[in-house]
């Protein structure tokens, strides 16, 4: 009956209502780690230090512009006191055309970025020659695109996933912990009617989360998003409630709040990794395939860097819906083991 | 009274957990109207006899017929209350949220919610400001909340699984002044408790032990038939392989 789902899902929300925190946690806390990852990854290198030994005026003039600081070092030991020191990344030494660079590789990005540049450096332009360079012409992305550019549109399915499986996990757990679940049961309520009424209580929920989340993403951090933020919203809110449905189902194997938190690096770190928020080798990439938020970071990367519609992620959805439905029977099969009908 | 069968019918139950034997041949009969003691101490079944009975657990074999009807069975869970050993409440939320919800989810709504609402807590004593948490109630008005819940439906059966254990002696005379009224109105009341003295207030009693029915009949009878003084000579008497059926 309509009347005991829409109550427990009410309760649900009253409940967090009058737990301030945990809304905060189930709100916030994405928001307040998108912010700082995006200062993380933004403020990153834009410059580099290096040493000169020796080497042409017009190499060090083409240094300079190409954003590099170059300082000229009269001797060897002076040159790599300072890159001891850190205070420079690379030392290169030209002689008779042949140029040795020593670089701090300690720091394989910022090495990487120093070697290409000082290379690039040497490349005499040909201003009477346009033909010599590329015109570069961007299908997806632009050239301005960051590096959170490319992992803001999967954090958003990440963060969602990670908070609302917790807080979902952890609710129903409190419910089997604290007899309230055999009450529940102990009324003519229907299995299906209480699994239904949390999916409906914390999908409300996480509504708001992912409204917030992804206008937080797009408006404010300025997130690349030339797609449909009604995809955006559809893809987050299955990501939700696949979220939800499994950490309900896995509430049942945990006999404490402590043990909830246990699944976090068995459940959820395995689909961060494997979700494509990181480059992996391929073949690695076959284990993303049997997780959910593989198909979700797919789906909306698709949407808000590629611009797609609803063709290009209809199978992701259908993915990510069936295995909340699977989830669901789940869920309403588990509660046989607190009553059987 | 004139039932035309037995409130609650136990038959030759037998209950395992996996390899555990939890009930053995338990078999009893709550005739309507009566207050039913279950006298027994922790651990001997008296939780699991009343899952069986309340639907939320099925028998490993055996009968267990409530109203008439073969339990597990969602109609009659709707004729009775059920009042678990731990209250069974969301500390989070006030006492009258936690009315609320109960009642919808025993699918009553509007005009006669609040009026269950405000009978049941006149039939528990239960006046305080319920619009407070239910985390800063105290452990008797807990209790009493507990008890109002399971009432709000308006259920012929009352199952209550030691309903004033850690309570104190005043609070757990007024708990059963209300039982008593409540008995009186014609609900059927099913008490489990480990206390003796309690035990006596009943009009029927069955003592367990070790997942067995050492012994039915009222407490009067269960005394005479092992010549003690008291229940729990009695219990010690049925204990050691006294026969139990005195009626």
């Amino acid at each position: 009956m309509a009347i005991r789902v829409k109550a427990i899902a009410l309760r649900i929300l009253t409940e967090l209502k009058h737990d301030k925190r945990t809304l905060a946690l189930v709100l916030f806390a994405p928001v307040l780690m998108l912010t700082l990852i995006f200062f993380v990854l933004n403020s990153s290198l834009n410059n580099s230090n290096v040493g000169v030994l020796n080497a042409s005026s017009d190499y060090y003039d083409r240094l300079y512009e190409n954003n590099v600081t170059a300082t000229r070092f009269l001797n060897e030991k002076a040159a790599f006191d300072s890159l001891k020191n850190g205070d420079i990344t690379a030392v290169i030494n030209i002689v008779n055309g042949k140029s040795t660079i020593y670089v701090d590789g300690s720091n394989s990005q910022e090495a990487n970025m120093t070697i290409s540049l000082l290379e690039a450096a040497k490349k005499v332009p040909q201003p009477g020659r346009p033909d010599t360079v590329s015109d570069i012409i961007y299908i997806y992305g632009a050239d301005d695109l960051e590096t959170f550019d490319n992992f803001g549109a999967v954090l958003i399915g990440v963060l969602v996933f990670f908070f609302v499986f917790i807080v979902a996990g952890m609710s129903f757990l409190q419910e089997r912990t604290t007899g309230t679940l055999e009450k529940i049961l102990s009324t003519p309520i229907k299995r299906w009617e209480l699994v239904l009424g949390y999916v409906l209580g914390f999908g409300a929920l996480t509504v708001i989360q992912s409204l917030l989340i992804t206008f937080y993403v797009v408006y404010v951090l300025g997130v690349m998003m030339v797609g449909s933020i009604w995809l955006v919203l559809l893809i987050t809110l299955l990501t939700a409630v696949c979220a939800l449905t499994l950490g309900m189902l896995l509430s049942a194997a945990a006999s404490s709040q402590f043990q909830m938190l246990q699944f976090i690096p068995i459940v959820v770190v395995p689909q961060i990794f494997f979700c494509g928020l990181f480059q992996l080798s391929p073949g690695w990439d076959v284990f993303g395939r049997g997780m959910p938020l593989f198909y979700s970071a797919q789906a909306l990367n698709e949407v808000m860097l590629r611009g797609n519609g609803f063709e290009a992620i209809a199978l992701d959805v259908l993915v990510l819906f069936s295995f909340s439905l699977i989830f669901i029977f789940g869920n309403i099969r588990l509660l046989k083991k607190y009553r059987n009908i | 009274m004139t039932a035309i069968y037995n409130c609650i019918e136990l038959t030759n139950i037998n209950k395992f957990f996996g390899d555990t034997r939890v009930l053995t041949n338990v078999s009893l009969e709550v005739q309507s109207g009566t207050i039913y003691g279950l006298l027994g101490p922790s651990g001997c079944g008296k939780t699991t006899t009343v899952k069986i009975m309340s639907g939320i657990l099925n028998a490993t074999s055996g009968s267990a017929m409530v109203l008439g009807k073969e339990m597990p069975s969602l109609s009659v869970m709707n004729e009775i209350g059920y009042l678990a050993q731990s209250d069974a409440l969301y500390t989070n939320l006030t006492g009258v949220e936690n009315l609320k919800f109960f009642g919808k989810i025993y699918g009553l709504s509007g005009k006669s919610l609040e009026n269950s609402i405000k009978k049941v807590l006149e039939l528990v004593n239960l006046n305080e400001d319920l619009n407070k948490p239910v985390f800063a109630f105290s452990g008797g008005m807990k209790r009493r909340l507990s008890l109002a819940i399971s009432l709000l439906h308006g259920p012929k059966i009352l199952l209550l699984d030691e309903p004033t254990v850690g309570i104190d002696p005043l609070l757990r005379q007024s708990i059963w002044d209300e039982l008593y009224a409540l008995a009186a109105g014609g609900i059927t009341i099913l008490v489990t408790t480990h206390v003796m003295d309690e035990a006596e207030k009943c009009s029927q009693l069955s003592m367990m032990r070790n997942g067995v029915i050492l012994a039915t009949g009222s407490p009067e009878e269960i005394i005479r038939g092992s010549s003690s003084k008291n229940l729990e000579e009695a219990f010690i008497y049925y204990s050691k392989g006294g026969d139990g059926h005195s009626r």
